[in-house]
């Protein structure tokens, strides 16, 4: 498999904020990878530099071997763009809106209908309806089957989860599988840290950075701290106590569990145990508990 | 946690022919943190409107901080705060400048004000920002920022619409300190969220789907009733993605 996306040492600032710091990393053909971080992380401007849609200050990125400066022009034509902001024409029907995308690409919707018919066979009820009118989940599928009407080589989504319900969110992967399946590279962000697992590989991204590159197995089977879960009747009490222990490095609610870190990785289970007890503690819990990419991700945060 | 706060019975909003709440029926206590969640379209945002008396119901009866929702409209607006993730401050105007501009509107004097933004400042450790634009600031500190400001004039109820999205992981957790910290001084918290996690932080919480409330329990006893190891298996298993017509009126991204 060679490279879809290939970026190397791209920079780019607005004004005096650095959006993007010397990032560098490849994604490989067919690959669904993920840029996973926090609003200002840099995996807008990155994906608008990608998509020929700003001009970076340093640095070089080809798409399908395309540079995206001196290429722009072929590099649209083999790419599909999904902004994080619904951009599609408001006061155009659902088809028309389908149409639209398919001339100005010098296609027609029934040549690539293959593509986006298990995506659009949702939203047909609705094609004479204004896109504009369409509720969030339906507008999704719309934007998605645009950004694949002329069969594009790499597909690549700008937070298309955003703001949308667990449900949705699991229905929406569904859908990238597939397509994945169907050959097309996908590049996709996320400030949903679950999400990742869901990729092949990801990078974790923070203030225009990569932390780190690798598949999501890798990235937890690395993760080298020694990591607790704790539970206990008063939740909002566990959390003072536990930052209030000089034993303790972090302490961080997930879920129904804090999950817990001592200092060096040298305190032991019992001892955050008996600690707790003397703190008057009911029903308590603390065990070992393998991390989850957020853990992963926090602890390169703090580093 | 006796006193309720908010009251709601036979709750029903209709839009046409659409019924965007069908006979809710809810009471959320003194100091509770509430988790209201629902899968997109469910008819959140409807409700919250309401509660927030901001639309009126088509039919029901529902009470906000002690007031009718019908007739005491205004006294509902004094007595609760809220924040969304898309608005909240004047991007525009410094710190000082955004606190002396919600005072004004809720009334606060000008010594009492002053004496609050210090306490204020100085639990958020931004004594030394105080005078810039708070579009400047980073994402973090603006919602924590929103929040103070939402409690600023000591609402019994705050409604948070999906506070901590697009926060990184510990930016969100510190959130949530600030949502404990308001719930111990006795303020309500009613939250809506997507991230799962989030629910089991509430002492109690509603699961929507289709306009009416299909679970409503602490999350021990939801994970117990519906055999799920975590909340985000109750909420697949309650919130069937239903694709529904768009409603004429509910902007946003409910």
């Amino acid at each position: 498999m060679g490279e879809a996306i290939s970026i190397q040492h791209i920079s780019k600032s607005y004004k005096d904020v650095q959006a993007v710091r010397d990032i560098s990393f490849e994604v490989k053909k067919g690959e669904l990878f993920g840029l996973i971080g926090p609003d200002g992380a840099g995996k807008t401007t990155l994906m608008r530099i990608l998509m020929t849609l700003l001009i970076q200050d340093e640095g070089k990125a080809t798409m399908n071997g395309y540079d995206v400066i001196k290429d722009y022009k072929k590099i649209r034509n083999i790419v599909g763009y999904m902004p994080g902001r619904f951009s599609l024409y408001q006061d155009l029907t659902v088809e028309e809106n389908l149409n639209f995308f398919a001339t100005v690409f010098k296609t027609t919707v029934s040549e690539n209908y293959d593509l986006i018919r298990d995506i659009y066979i949702q939203i047909e009820p609705f094609k004479k309806r204004l896109a504009g009118k369409l509720s969030g989940g339906m507008k999704q599928k719309l934007a998605l089957s645009c950004a694949l009407i002329h069969k594009p080589e790499i597909l690549v989504l700008d937070e298309p989860t955003t703001g949308v319900d667990a449900v949705s969110r699991k229905e929406f992967w569904e859908m990238l599988k597939k397509l994945q399946e169907k050959g097309i590279t996908i590049l996709v962000s996320t400030p949903y840290m679950d999400e990742a697992t869901l990729c092949n590989r990801v990078a974790l991204m923070q203030k225009g950075k990569v932390l780190n590159i690798d598949t999501p197995r890798k990235l937890v089977e690395n993760y080298s701290r020694k990591l607790y879960a704790i539970k206990s009747k008063e939740m909002h009490r566990l959390i003072l106590d536990l930052r209030s222990f000089d034993k303790t490095d972090t302490a961080y609610a997930f879920g129904e569990y804090m999950h817990v870190t001592g200092k060096e990785d040298e305190v032991e289970a019992t001892e955050f145990e008996n600690y707790l007890l003397k703190k008057n503690h009911l029903e308590l819990q603390v065990f070992d508990i393998p991390p989850t990419i957020e853990d992963v991700f926090m602890n390169m945060m703090q580093d | 946690m006796n006193e309720k706060v908010i009251e709601v019975h036979n709750l029903v909003k209709k839009f046409g022919s659409f019924v965007a709440n069908d006979h809710l029926n809810f009471d959320v206590y003194k100091g509770e943190i509430f988790g209201f969640l629902g899968a997109n379209g469910a008819g959140k945002t409807t409700a919250m409107k309401i509660l927030c008396g901001l639309s009126a119901p088509t039919s029901g009866d529902v009470k906000v901080a002690g007031f009718d929702i019908y007739k005491e409209t205004e006294k509902v607006k004094r007595n609760i705060g809220y924040m969304s993730q898309k608005f909240s401050l004047y991007e525009d105007l410094t710190i000082a400048e955004n606190i002396r501009f919600f005072s004004g509107i809720y009334g606060i004097s000008p010594k009492d004000r002053k004496a609050k933004q210090e306490v204020l400042l100085k639990n958020l450790d931004i004594e030394s920002a105080k005078d810039s634009l708070v579009g400047s600031l980073p994402l973090g500190w603006k919602q924590k920022l929103a929040f103070s400001v939402a409690i600023f004039h000591d609402p019994k109820i705050v409604f948070l619409d999906e506070p901590t999205g697009g926060v990184d992981p510990i930016t969100r957790r510190k959130f949530w300190d600030l949502i404990y910290e308001a719930s111990d001084r006795g303020i309500t918290v009613f939250v809506t969220t997507h991230y799962m996690d989030e629910a089991e932080y509430c002492n109690r919480v509603s699961i929507m789907n289709e306009g009416r409330i299909e679970a409503l329990d602490t999350t021990e006893n939801l994970k117990k009733q519906y055999v799920a190891k975590n909340m985000d298996e109750v909420f697949l298993k309650i919130a069937r993605n239903v694709e529904d017509p768009p409603k004429p009126s509910p902007k946003g991204r409910d």
